[in-house]
């Protein structure tokens, strides 16, 4: 057998060892559910809550991608701005930083405050703490290029939007792809804090991070715990379509995806 | 007389900041078809003085003419060379080469058949589809090559194209670029380390010496034409080279 169908067999005799011995823990200190749930009680809690569970996730889902997808936009946006006029990345850059520092959970409810609870209010959390690693990666991808190619594109007087579109921009990929990586992880989490706040706008129709509340309020833990694996693995499919998506346009070409293949 | 291709004259550079020149005052006239070698040791300002001809770094003092132009203007005419390939290793071979003509607006039919015809020419038309990675370093050079000749340049300014090459991929390019110096008469400046190289290849070498930059020989090779490997086997080959070498050795020397 190959080593990558060892590896899988591994991976799933690994997860349900630690499954058995969660399971057996309950079973050995009858631990009530309320305080921690076996695997069994929050796998019947998801089957049960199946409909509002998918409800939640679909919310929390718009809300982090549609944060994200205005990261990249803006981010990139900003990226090239700050690249072609470096008097403008003196001055701004810093305020980008202080965007990421700014504690996110302070300012979410003064978001609320201006833009009203709901989807638009938790969108805009997202998009804060996912722009600046875009806008710092991508910038930084832009202005690192070989200065021997640069010296091509104004021996052959390139325009500077040849430049940008035709050289940086390309240089900058695997730059805004490592950005990426980690906005697509955190997206979720800016979501998850977006709703713990502005809660939902109609009643019920609340995502992931209100649902978690709600139901914790209501002792439902086990449902909390189908919440969070929810949540857990909405993020990671983030993370999969941008890994996905750098796989595309990079394996062609650059070396990480060579690294990749010799393993 | 006709024009020079190539003129400096009474050149220096001090780089901004610096305490010391660069270059001091080169004075060098190089004449349309001629192929000439700037040879010297490292900090001598060869690479900067391409650059400098090539307009990509303005001189402090004295002047450059090119084909009667400022560097700048006669841009249309050169082509430069970069050590190491210095490809977008994000375009195929075939859109690298086709770089220069896209930026200007050709037309894709066009610019499809001169890359398809150069591709033929320096023997990279089987890898046309591939990317710079997956090529050898002596073919990356080819296509960087053929990029520089895409424009049909009538000057080819090369720093150190095969320094990064094994000794026989060098040679072997050496004498494709003589068939394609043949052909297509460019003049050119080519700055090398090696001597042996310089040589092979050149109608002249320009020795410079270190500390600042300046002209310290300049030497006229008189091998016959065309030359290929067997030139190399020959003992005037042999006598340019040791001749050249003991030139340079007294510069090194001080």
């Amino acid at each position: 057998m190959n080593r990558k169908g060892l590896l899988a067999i591994n991976s799933v005799v690994v997860l349900a060892c630690l499954l058995g011995l969660w399971q057996g823990l309950i079973q050995i200190n009858h631990w009530p559910p309320y305080i921690l749930p076996g695997p069994l009680v929050v796998a019947s809690a998801l089957h049960d809550r199946f409909p509002s569970l998918l409800n939640s996730l679909a919310i929390t889902a718009e809300e982090a991608a549609g944060g994200l997808v205005a990261s990249i936009v803006v981010g990139v946006t900003v990226a090239m701005i700050f690249a072609q006029w470096r008097w403008l990345r003196q001055l701004l850059y810093p305020y980008t930083i202080l965007l990421q520092t700014v504690p996110i959970i302070a300012i979410t409810p003064l978001i609320i405050d201006w833009a009203g609870a709901g989807i638009f209010s938790v969108m805009i959390v997202t998009f804060i703490i996912c722009v600046t690693p875009i806008i710092a990666n991508t910038t930084q991808g832009l202005v690192s290029v070989d200065e021997n190619l640069i010296n091509l594109f104004v021996m052959n007087k390139a325009t500077p939007a040849q430049t940008m579109f035709k050289l940086r921009l390309p240089n900058a990929l695997p730059n805004l792809f490592a950005g990426l990586r980690i906005s697509s992880g955190i997206s979720v989490a800016g979501g998850l804090i977006g709703e713990l706040f502005a809660g939902s706008a109609r009643v019920g129709e609340g995502g992931l991070g209100y649902a978690i509340t709600y139901a914790n309020n209501q002792m439902e833990i086990a449902y909390v715990f189908a919440l969070v694996l929810a949540a857990t693995m909405l993020g990671f499919s983030f993370f999969f379509i941008v890994m996905f998506l750098e796989w595309l346009a990079l394996h062609n070409w650059h070396e990480s995806s060579r690294a990749q293949e010799a393993e | 007389m006709s024009l020079p291709e190539v003129l400096l004259k009474d050149v220096s550079k001090r780089f901004a900041g610096a305490e010391h020149e660069v270059l001091r005052g080169i004075s060098l006239s190089v004449e349309r078809g001629e192929f000439v070698s700037i040879i010297g040791p490292s900090g001598c300002g060869k690479s900067t003085l391409l650059k400098m001809v090539a307009g990509l770094s303005p001189c402090s003092s004295g002047e450059i003419a090119v084909n009667g132009m400022t560097p700048k203007q006669a841009r249309e005419l050169v082509s430069f060379v970069f050590q190491d390939a210095t490809l977008l290793p994000w375009r195929t071979v075939e859109r690298n080469v086709a770089l220069a003509l896209e930026l200007e607006g050709k037309p894709r039919a066009e610019t499809a058949a001169t890359v398809a015809g150069l591709l033929e020419l320096v023997g990279l038309a089987k890898v046309h589809k591939s990317y710079p990675r997956q090529l050898s370093g002596g073919m990356k050079m080819r296509v960087s090559i053929a990029r520089a000749l895409v424009t049909r340049p009538r000057i080819l300014l090369m720093d150190e194209p095969f320094a990064a090459l094994d000794e026989m991929t060098r040679d072997r390019l050496n004498e494709e670029l003589l068939r394609l110096y043949a052909e297509q008469k460019w003049t050119v400046l080519f700055v090398t380390h090696s001597v042996a190289e310089a040589v092979f290849l050149s109608s002249r070498i320009v020795i410079l010496a270190a500390h600042p930059g300046r002209v310290a020989h300049q030497v006229r090779v008189d091998l016959p034409w065309p030359r290929t490997a067997a030139t190399r086997e020959s003992k005037a080959f042999e006598e340019q080279v040791t001749q050249a070498s003991r030139l340079l050795r007294g510069v090194y020397q001080g």
